[in-house]
């Protein structure tokens, strides 16, 4: 089904009897398969208001986010937390939709920053599991009439409502960027690095490792970000070689890569995606035994590769933070929960919160658990 | 403002209440007489005033859930309090109410700089969190203007915001973790040192919930590194409208100040009367504020000060020292006293979009003389976050009515320009009636359904963000 409307989709939502699949673009295929019949979002599409100067954006659920991308830009301006295009990293094909990344609160490298998907979300439309449409926050920075909802509905994957529409706070794109790259540096080091460069006053909108090493951003004005850089390399001298790759094309390319975790793309084996205390990552990384690992957000993201059928959270063993699988198998993602399990009372929450917006258990239900 | 009548079973049971709270918590954490419970009668919204049944000043979670525990088993409703600064009514008792204030619960529980977060119990005052790591170069960086009184319970309860948001965001946006304690008395750990949810966002709409859906009694805050400096300049403009467009060029431009914030003639006679700053005779005038090394400040302001001298400025006034940066924040931080100085004022709180200021500031003049009453405008106009302050006489009921209905007015107008009755301060009691004029009635449902899962009992913080009307089935069951 692809409902042509809000209207439409809340009728369908209504009339509907059995479990519904809710699609974007079908480009964030995670957590426990679920059958049911698929309404996809695409034709509730198109930007409903955009006000350079107001920093606002809204745009219907279905929009493509390469749509979005390419308005601001044609203004100067861009989304703030960098959304990351997974489709290489997750093996899926099509067009992302603005509110596939909203319901997957996906957010890049700039999330040490400027904040997650959720940060920026200032607005939505959803219509619940009672075909209900429901609206919260606005399009204005500075809400607090009532309840939160608009968070609540970030990364909730389609299980209590299916976005229809979405606004965001929006913010100017620098005129410069660099990155201090320091080559060949292994994971705890790297990580003690990224933490004396994001707690410096030096403004750093990413911090990431890979196997070339550690990566660190900078972006603002061209003089500043010269500025920056130097005052970083001093600091980060004690570490090792430190190499400034300026401009940027150079940085969008590289920071891209980081952000679609280009290195563990198209590789055979499970993809997992662990959120953690920055500190702790080089010792959970070690407990990992994963063929290969990404570190974003100074070492509080960690990706890993690893062998079809793992379950990572066995090795892990108790952790502040939390594990999902993102690629895997249907059968491993039948056996093995892709979210997280999570204590009993939160989860308690979880279940009634669902419960009272999808009383009859119809969106996408079952894929959290 | 109309709030449910206490129930007189419970008013009733006054003496077997206190003493079962007496069993749980310190002989001084427990205070039932009339004398002293006044003291938590209202907030800073004061025009509305109720003294509580009793209250409780627990030093640990352990007694928080102690105390909710009695307060579950008796029926009793609970309205959490942290420094009691709302300007919302947000800690408005009911006379069968027992007040949970969290302000004895006020140590640094952990200080973390190579995660950036500081760990507080939440009656640390605002002003406290950033002073316990400023001298290791940090900061926690929402400031609303009560920092040096109000608590981080009230923070994270309000979602409170502050001049240097448009930067850093606000409090949502810096919470990392809360420990939770449900009305039933069960404690939960939400979130950590960890960034982002692994299910559903619940710290995401517990900041912000007003008290409603659990006591927070512990918070991780996202710390910061200092800017290596900061300064402001001062730019007077002939016209509300001018500064307005002046606002918005700035932010197309590109350069993201870390406050814009606004002042209008009312408010600026009010403040040269009262703290002499100095400030240019003239309709409007901006105070921006950027940061990062001199030479970083030096560019930002060189283009500021460009795109400001396209619009006319009366007067442009750079600040060459610490002496005179202060001079330029003394006028704008003592704007609420100035006006009070005048008069006793209503602030109202609306955020409209950006575009929309130079026409609601118009229409708010109107508004000002048919209703006969005087209004000063100072508000971070970066984001669209207005603080139309209203004078008018408290001792006059009279007086009083009118300046809540021109209130009510403005609220309303910056609901249909596209905006919000609050940016900062919560609804509380007092824009508890306005939410139908933002909200439908199932959008109102779906987040009354969030407080029916935390709190199936409706006991906690009653009578406050909703509608009465909308209510009365849920708290009557
Ligand atoms: C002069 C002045 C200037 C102000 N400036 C600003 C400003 O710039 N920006 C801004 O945002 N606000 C501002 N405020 C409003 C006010 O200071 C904020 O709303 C503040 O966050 C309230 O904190 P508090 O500790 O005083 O909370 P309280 O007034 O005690 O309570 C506020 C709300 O929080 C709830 N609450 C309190 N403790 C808890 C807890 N432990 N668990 C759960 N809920 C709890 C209460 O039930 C109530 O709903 C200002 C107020 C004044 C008087």
């Amino acid at each position: 089904m692809r409902p042509e409307d809000e209207s439409e989709l809340a009728e369908v939502v209504r009339g509907a009897s059995s479990p519904l699949r809710i699609r974007g673009g079908g480009t964030r295929e995670v957590g426990r398969p679920i059958s049911g019949a698929v309404v996809e979002t695409g034709a509730i599409s198109g930007i409903t208001l955009y006000e350079p100067a107001a920093l606002t954006l809204v745009a219907r659920a279905g929009t493509p986010l390469a749509e979005v991308v390419e308005a601001l830009a044609a203004e100067g301006q861009r989304l703030p937390f960098e959304p990351p295009d997974w489709r290489a990293l997750l093996g899926t094909s099509g067009e992302s939709t603005i509110g596939g990344v909203v319901a997957a609160n996906a957010s890049g490298p700039r999330r040490i920053m400027s904040g997650a998907c959720r940060d920026s979300l200032i607005g939505v439309r959803f219509v619940d599991g009672t075909g209900a449409v429901i609206k919260n926050g606005g399009r204005v920075m500075k809400n607090v009439t009532g309840y939160d909802l608009v968070k609540l509905l970030a990364g909730s994957w389609g299980t209590l409502g299916v976005l229809t529409e979405v606004s965001f706070k929006v913010l100017p794109v620098p005129e410069s960027a660099a990155t201090l790259l320091l080559p060949g540096i292994g994971v705890a080091p790297a990580v003690t690095a990224l933490a004396a460069a994001i707690g410096s006053p030096f403004e750093v909108s990413g911090a990431a490792w890979t196997e070339e090493g550690a990566q660190i951003r900078i972006e603002g004005f061209a003089a500043s970000v010269a500025y920056r850089a130097e005052r970083l390399q001093a600091l980060l001298a004690p570490f090792g070689e430190v190499v400034v790759e300026a401009g940027r094309d150079a940085s969008d390319t590289r920071w891209a890569g980081l952000r679609d975790v280009a290195g563990l793309a198209g590789r055979p084996g499970d993809i997992w995606r662990v959120s953690v205390k920055p500190s702790d990552a080089p010792a959970l990384v070690a407990r990992m035994g994963a063929e290969a690992v990404a570190l974003d957000w100074a070492g509080g993201l960690v990706w890993a590769l690893t062998e079809p059928g793992t379950d990572l959270r066995a090795r892990l063993g108790g952790f502040a933070g939390h594990a999902t699988l993102m690629r895997a198998a249907p059968e491993t993602r039948a056996r093995i929960a892709p979210f997280q399990p999570e204590p009993p009372a939160i989860a308690a929450i979880a279940t009634a919160l669902r419960a009272r917006f999808d009383p009859r258990h119809i969106l996408n239900p079952g894929l959290m658990d | 403002m109309e709030m449910p009548a206490p129930n007189p079973a419970i008013l009733a049971r006054k003496a077997r209440i206190v003493e079962r709270l007496r069993a749980v918590l310190p002989a001084d954490a427990v205070i039932a007489e009339e004398a002293e419970t006044r003291a938590y009668e209202c907030d800073a919204l004061s025009a509305y005033r109720c003294p509580p049944l009793a209250v409780v000043l627990p030093r640990s979670t352990a007694e928080v859930a102690a105390a909710l525990k009695v307060c579950h088993a008796e029926g009793v409703p609970v309205v959490p309090r942290g420094s009691g600064t709302s300007l919302a009514g947000g800690v408005l008792p009911t006379a069968d109410c027992v007040v949970l204030g969290v302000a004895r619960m006020n140590r640094v529980i952990e200080v973390d700089y190579a995660n950036r977060f500081i760990r507080v119990e939440t009656g640390r005052t605002n002003l406290s969190v950033t002073g316990a790591v400023e001298e290791d170069g940090f900061f926690y960086a929402p400031d609303p203007s009560s920092q040096l009184a109000c608590a981080i319970a009230g923070n994270v309860a309000m979602n409170s915001g502050g001049a240097h948001c448009l930067k850093y965001g606000v409090t949502t946006n810096n919470l990392m973790g809360v420990t939770l304690v449900t009305m039933e008395g069960e404690v939960l750990e939400i979130g950590g040192a960890h960034l982002d949810a692994g299910g559903l966002d619940l710290l995401g709409v517990i900041c912000g919930s007003e008290g409603q859906l659990g006591v927070v009694t512990e918070a991780t805050l996202r710390i910061l590194r200092k800017p290596e400096g900061a300064r402001p300049v001062l730019m007077g403009f002939a016209s509300n409208e001018v500064a307005g467009e002046c606002v918005s060029d700035i932010i197309k431009a590109g350069v993201l100040p870390v406050a814009i914030e606004f002042m209008d003639r009312p408010c600026i006679r009010a403040t040269e009367d009262f703290a002499h700053a100095g400030y240019p005779d003239c309709e409007a005038l901006l105070i921006v504020e950027v940061e990062g090394s001199e030479a970083e400040i030096d560019e930002q302001l060189g283009l500021i000060l460009q795109i400001a001298r396209k619009h006319d400025p009366v007067e442009l006034r750079e600040s060459r020292s610490e002496e005179e940066a202060k001079k330029i924040w003394l006028g704008r931080k003592s704007a609420f006293g100035a006006m009070g100085q005048i008069a006793d004022y209503m602030c109202l709180d609306g955020t409209i979009p950006v575009s929309a200021l130079p026409y609601v500031l118009k229409r708010i003049g109107e508004m000002s003389r048919d209703y006969g009453l005087e209004v000063g405008n100072v508000f971070h106009a970066g984001d669209g976050n207005m603080h139309p302050l209203i004078l008018y006489n408290a001792n006059d009921p009279e007086e009083l009515a009118k300046c809540e209905a021109f209130g009510a007015d403005i609220l309303k107008l910056c609901v249909e320009v596209g905006g919000c009755l609050t940016g900062e301060h919560g609804v509380g009691i007092e824009k508890r009636d306005l939410m139908v004029v933002q909200y439908a009635p199932e959008d109102m449902e779906a987040q009354m359904r969030v407080k029916d899962v935390f709190d199936p009992g409706w006991l906690l913080n009653p009578a406050k963000v909703f509608p009465l009307a909308l209510t009365a089935a849920r708290r009557a069951a």
